[in-house]
């Protein structure tokens, strides 16, 4: 394998090695709080800042990359999807953060009825983020697309559960703090999926050279 | 391909490798439309049915491994290629719809400038150098000479460096300074095509970016190839690149395209240096 090649494996592990923190993290955020165990939320905590570390290091791999062998083709769509890949890996742990904070907040509520549907919404989620860094990985552009058609019932699912959630806030006046931190926690997970498919858009371009964003091209 | 189309200002029959060329490939006005060239060393053929269309005033890079054509094919298009012996050509070009075959050589080869790998100014003065092809061609004499070669110079990014010493000798210029010279010594018969042949190769890279950035200035005028060795300098300085391999043009696509997703794995292979 030329040293270039040597490289570009380097780069790819890492970022698969800060997948799967980020995976890690989104699943024992959401198990926190539907499980109420308080020591998978400060894991994730506790984790943040390797994850930080991680975009810093991945980012200067890849700009060192690009500044020394001039990559084309794709090389270069692997690098600039690398760069952005990274940047959305380390928002997901960021939001997973924040509902590892949130359920710390709920750790002693009684439970709020749109309980039912956070599992089934994270459920979902979690699929998409496993889906768009396997396309990733395999460079499989089906499955990416599988993930943009995905983004849609997401959105329904945090639009029944805000819905929901302001209905109970009207009946139960007196529990408004915990049912605003469950609208919280679906806005976190509606914004992972964005990443998600912001991810499965990148592979996308990575592997057929198209941009689909804002359905710049057809995206089926 | 949806590339038929999209090439509507070209002839069907120039554009006979359409398979080669982009789907998002935008049409262009060609200056050159080459057919099914084929091209001749003795028994050797080194090129291959080249077919394909160079678009007016831009600039065209060709690239491939060494051996793959693209200099000879640079040199059929002002018929430089004929003065090596035992050669024989096939296959038709049109400059303006004109055949080069039927055209007077003398006229061809100025319209149609050519600057090769290593700078070779004529052992005479820096004027003189720039003045040959004017005195050749006649016309121009005492002052309208002087503002000619003057106006070439500066064309060409010489002028403020050799202003004050145009009768000192040429080859007393560094080998950017020379280069640049003969570009200057092709632009003074006022060619529509300039044919530049590893222009860079011999120069270090501030040399290099002048004559890039003089390949920018001059495309307004002026259709330019350019062979080059250099992937970086052909994505850097061209609107469309042809990559050749063992005589044959693989692809010709935008420059931005065939760099970001070419069209062919062996494009792909050889850009991205996983060749052979």
């Amino acid at each position: 394998m030329r040293h270039f090649e040597e490289r570009l494996d380097e780069l790819r592990k890492r970022l698969l090695e800060m997948s799967g923190l980020v995976e890690s993290a989104i699943y024992r955020s959401v198990h926190a709080l539907v499980e109420k165990d308080e020591n998978l939320a400060h894991q994730v905590l506790e984790n943040e800042s390797h994850v930080n570390q991680m975009e810093i290091e991945i980012d200067d791999m890849a700009v060192r990359l690009l500044a020394l062998e001039q990559p084309v083709a794709t090389d270069l769509r692997f690098i600039t999807s690398a760069i952005k890949i990274n940047n959305d890996l380390e928002r997901m742990g960021d939001l997973a953060v924040s509902i590892a904070e949130r359920a710390l907040n709920l750790m002693h509520e009684a439970p709020v009825n749109a309980l039912v549907d956070i599992p089934y919404m994270a459920n979902l989620v979690e699929s998409m983020v496993r889906k768009s860094l396997d396309a990733f990985v395999k460079k499989d552009s089906d499955l990416a697309r599988s993930v943009l058609i995905s983004d849609d019932a997401v959105d329904d699912l945090r639009n029944g559960i805000y819905n929901e959630m302001v209905r109970f806030m009207e009946e139960n006046p007196q529990r408004i703090p915990p049912a605003l931190n469950l609208i919280f926690v679906a806005r976190s997970l509606e914004r992972i999926a964005d990443h998600a498919t912001n991810i499965a858009e990148d592979v996308l371009f990575l592997v057929e050279g198209i941009d689909v964003r804002h359905h710049a091209e057809t995206r089926t | 391909m949806g590339a038929v189309t999209n090439l509507s200002s070209m002839s069907s029959e120039a554009n006979r490798g359409e398979q080669l060329t982009g789907r998002l490939l935008r049409s262009f006005e060609p200056k050159f439309r080459v057919s099914h060239l084929n091209f001749y060393y003795g028994a050797v053929q080194a090129l291959h049915d080249i077919s394909l269309a160079i678009p007016q005033n831009q600039i065209t890079a060709l690239i491939g491994p060494s051996g793959c054509g693209k200099s000879t094919f640079l040199r059929t298009l002002n018929r430089m290629s004929e003065t090596i012996r035992h050669t024989r050509v096939e296959g038709e070009i049109l400059l303006d719809n004109e055949d080069i075959f039927s055209m007077d050589l003398v006229t061809l080869r100025r319209r149609v400038g050519m600057v090769f790998q290593k700078p070779n100014p004529f052992p005479k003065t820096i004027f003189d150098n720039v003045a040959y092809g004017l005195r050749v061609n006649g016309g121009h004499r005492g002052a309208a000479l002087a503002d000619a070669v003057e106006a070439s110079l500066r064309r060409a990014a010489l002028w403020d460096e050799v202003k004050d010493q145009l009768g000192k000798s040429a080859l007393a210029l560094s080998g950017g300074q020379q280069q640049r010279l003969c570009i200057a010594r092709a632009l003074a018969v006022n060619p529509e095509v300039l044919l530049l042949d590893e222009p860079c190769s011999a120069l270090d890279p501030i040399a290099t970016a002048k004559i890039e950035d003089l390949m920018f200035t001059l495309k307004e005028n002026c259709t330019i190839l350019i062979v080059t060795h250099s992937m970086q300098q052909a994505a850097r300085v061209s609107t469309h690149t042809g990559f050749f391999l063992l005589g044959k043009l693989i692809e010709f696509n935008e420059t931005d395209i065939l760099f970001k997703k070419p069209l062919r794995k062996e494009t792909e292979d050889y850009i991205t240096g996983r060749f052979g």
